[in-house]
Parts: C-alpha cells; sequence; structure tokens
C-alpha cells in the first residue's frame, strides 16, 4: 500500500471526524490523538472501526496500544505492517 | 516523604470534619431538612449514609434501596442491615418496571445480540477493560463478556456502535435511581447525597446526571483506600467493607477493577497520590513494589482518565 495514500487518507478521517473538517487546526503525522485531546478512549474506538472497515484488517486485543494507533504516522506503520504481514 | 502510609488518615478527626461540613452544608447552605441516600450494601453509599446519621441524627436520614432485574440479591440484605446498624429508615422502590418502561433492557440486549446474535435474555452479560495496564502501555477497550446457564461463556471486543448503545442503555439505571432519590427527597424538602469516591468522580466512573446528579457529594475527595478506612472507624459491618466492589449495574457480576480501573485499589490510589504529589517514578516504584515502567504506565493511565472525563464534571456550558 502506498504510504503517502494512506496517510492522506487517515489524516483526512481524522480532520473530518475529530476536527469537524477544520484543517487550520494544524495535525502533525507524529502528533499524539490522545496527549493532543483530539481523540479520547471512545475516539480511538472510532478510530479502529475506521481502519477494520476500510483496510479490511483485524485488530487484535493486544495491537490496541499508543504505539499503533495513537497518531498519523503510527496508523500508517501499522495498516502497512498488517496489510503486508 | 512518600511511603506505604502516605494514605492513611487521622478517621476521628476526618469523620469530625466531614460531619460538621454535611452539617452546615445540608442545613445552612441548602436550607433543607436531612439526606437522602441510594444504598446498595456497597462501601460508599454505607459509609455516606453512616456520616449523615452521624451529622443529622439518623431521623434525618432516609436510605433508598432501588433493586432492578440484575441487582445482586445481597444489595437489599446488606442495605437493610446498614440501616439497621445506624438506626435510619429504608425504604426499597424498584425500578424495575421504569426501566422496562425505557426500553433499558430491550435496548442493551438488542447491542449485544448485534456482536452475538446467540444471545438471548437468559444469558448474563458484563462488559470488562484490560487490567493489566501496568504491564503494557494499551489503550482501555471494551470486551463484551456473555455467559448462559450452562456456564459457556464467550468474550469479544466491543465495536464503538454497540459500545455505545450498551452504555447509553445501561445509564439509564443511574439516571433513574437519581430521578427516584429526587422524589423522595423533595416530597421531604430534603437534599441528596451523593456516595462517588474520588476515584470515581476524578476518573469519571459515575454517569453524569445518573449518580453524578447530587446535591452534596461528602467523599469526592477521599481516595477509595481511606474510605475503608472511615467505613472501619464508623463500624460499617464487615460484611460490606469485605464485599468485593461491583458495579452492580450487569446480570453478570464485574468488579470495579474489571470495569473500570484496570487496577487494584491500593496500587491505583498510591500511584495517584505519588503523581499528585510529583513523586519521582523510581521513587514511588521502590516503594510500591513495581518497575519505574509500571509506575509510568500507571501515571498515564490515570491522568487520562482524568482528562478524558472532564467533560462530565463540567456543569453545562454557557456562552459568556
Amino acid at each position: 500500500m502506498e504510504k503517502d495514500n494512506l496517510r492522506k487518507e487517515i489524516k483526512d478521517f481524522i480532520i473530518e471526524t475529530f476536527l469537524f473538517g477544520d484543517e487550520a487546526e494544524s495535525l502533525q503525522d507524529s502528533d499524539s490523538f490522545m496527549q493532543n485531546g483530539i481523540v479520547d478512549s471512545t475516539g480511538i474506538l472510532e478510530v479502529t472501526n475506521f481502519i477494520e472497515e476500510k483496510y479490511n484488517i483485524n485488530i487484535e486485543n493486544e495491537e490496541m496500544t499508543p504505539n499503533n494507533l495513537d497518531s498519523v504516522e503510527n496508523l500508517v506503520n501499522f495498516i502497512v505492517r498488517k496489510t503486508n504481514g | 516523604m512518600f511511603n506505604k502510609d502516605s494514605l492513611k488518615i487521622d478517621s476521628q478527626k476526618v469523620t469530625e470534619y466531614l460531619c460538621q461540613n454535611i452539617l452546615t452544608q445540608i442545613r445552612d447552605k441548602l436550607k433543607k431538612g436531612g439526606a437522602v441516600i441510594g444504598i446498595s450494601g456497597g462501601i460508599d453509599s454505607s459509609v455516606v449514609a453512616a456520616l449523615c446519621a452521624r451529622a443529622l441524627g439518623p431521623k434525618r436520614v432516609l436510605g433508598v434501596m432501588m433493586p432492578e432485574k440484575d441487582s445482586s440479591p445481597d444489595s437489599k440484605r446488606l442495605a437493610l442491615k446498614l440501616a439497621d446498624t445506624f438506626g435510619f429508615e429504608a425504604i426499597e422502590e424498584s425500578i424495575y418496571g421504569g426501566l422496562s418502561g425505557l426500553k433499558c433492557y430491550e435496548k442493551r440486549d438488542e447491542a449485544i445480540k448485534s456482536v452475538f446474535p446467540e444471545y438471548d435474555s437468559s444469558w448474563k452479560s458484563k462488559i470488562t477493560i484490560p487490567t493489566n495496564i501496568l504491564e503494557k502501555d494499551s489503550f482501555n477497550f471494551f470486551t463484551l463478556f456473555i455467559e448462559n446457564e450452562k456456564g459457556e461463556s464467550k468474550t469479544k471486543r466491543l465495536p464503538l456502535k454497540a459500545y455505545l448503545q450498551i452504555v447509553a442503555s445501561t445509564n439509564l439505571k443511574q439516571r433513574l435511581r437519581m430521578t427516584t432519590l429526587y422524589y423522595q427527597a423533595e416530597k421531604r424538602n430534603w437534599a441528596v447525597a451523593g456516595t462517588g469516591n474520588k476515584d470515581e468522580h476524578m476518573q469519571g466512573f459515575f454517569v453524569k446526571y445518573g449518580d453524578g446528579g447530587a446535591d452534596l457529594k461528602p467523599i469526592a475527595h477521599l481516595f477509595k483506600v481511606q474510605v475503608y478506612q472511615l467505613a472501619k472507624y464508623l463500624g460499617v459491618p464487615q460484611e460490606i467493607i469485605e464485599r468485593t466492589p461491583t458495579t452492580d449495574t450487569y446480570s453478570a457480576e464485574v468488579t470495579q477493577e474489571e470495569f473500570f480501573f484496570g487496577l487494584d485499589f491500593y496500587h491505583m490510589d498510591m500511584l495517584w497520590y505519588a503523581m499528585e504529589h510529583d513523586v519521582p517514578p523510581e521513587e514511588a516504584a521502590k516503594v510500591l513494589n513495581l518497575t519505574k515502567e509500571q509506575v509510568e504506565r500507571g501515571y498515564a493511565n490515570i491522568k487520562r482518565k482524568i482528562v478524558a472525563t472532564e467533560y462530565l464534571r463540567m456543569a453545562p456550558l454557557e456562552i459568556e
């Protein structure tokens, strides 16, 4: 999967879902969603729902970690690993 | 200096201080004649009821038991034992009919069936979170557990939609309890005393306008382990003190540790105290016999919950 496209799709989803489409809110690829108050624990469920459905992957319980899910960059790397693995 | 006794309180002094405050809050600030408390046979409501009985006199205290379909039978027995011990009146107001009218069980079961199609009302259910939060830096995702009469069980991580519907429908229970308590309070011109402790209040383990809806919250600043100390001092029946804290909301018994906190009360409260007092993780680790990494995960988990549940503690927002 092409990383740049993936990055854009995820960023668009985060901006549309949690920032109500406000692109003026600067979201860096490495920004933690939780620490920056963009997403709470319920929001993480929205993120996992989105990537499971969109990329047809199954996230295991032990994969529900900030290292995998808590920034645009972490999500991109996680999805690439899952789809390639 | 952070040590194993950092959360020890002088129960006599704390009791005197709380009783004085309860009296002035109810009599002078709220201008009410007594206190109504929802009693579940749990440690928190027992301590609040005992404090109110001591502060106001037992004749100015009413305990209300509010059973519904999923309540433990122990709740009523222990609540009556509590009322008997402290000499206040206890009444029973079932909320089962009201919840049925609101389709609480139907809506919850519909959401559970969307995850497990074989589920019907003969199965028991509960929601849990990971309880290994010190071992791994994990998000607090929710797992649905169901069990049938033969003891066969199934678990699955809850998808967002089902999770939200289960929580929204079971929150009707706490909101109907609040409505019931206010009926009893208003007809006497009394106040409703909330029973949440600091762990629940600050980490958001309550329902906004449900059990969070009260006129005063006398123990909202006390850690759970301190509530236990007060319970012993006040003479709360031993059986209540020894009872494992549960939510008393789901048909399958679920402890507060597995439903919400993910950690035993001693470690959670000590870690929280250490975090609040800027105790370096290395130092807290030595006292608690944990690793530095475990302490850091504990600090992060507690902080995350406090931040994520801030809206629960907010009054309705007004335009400035």
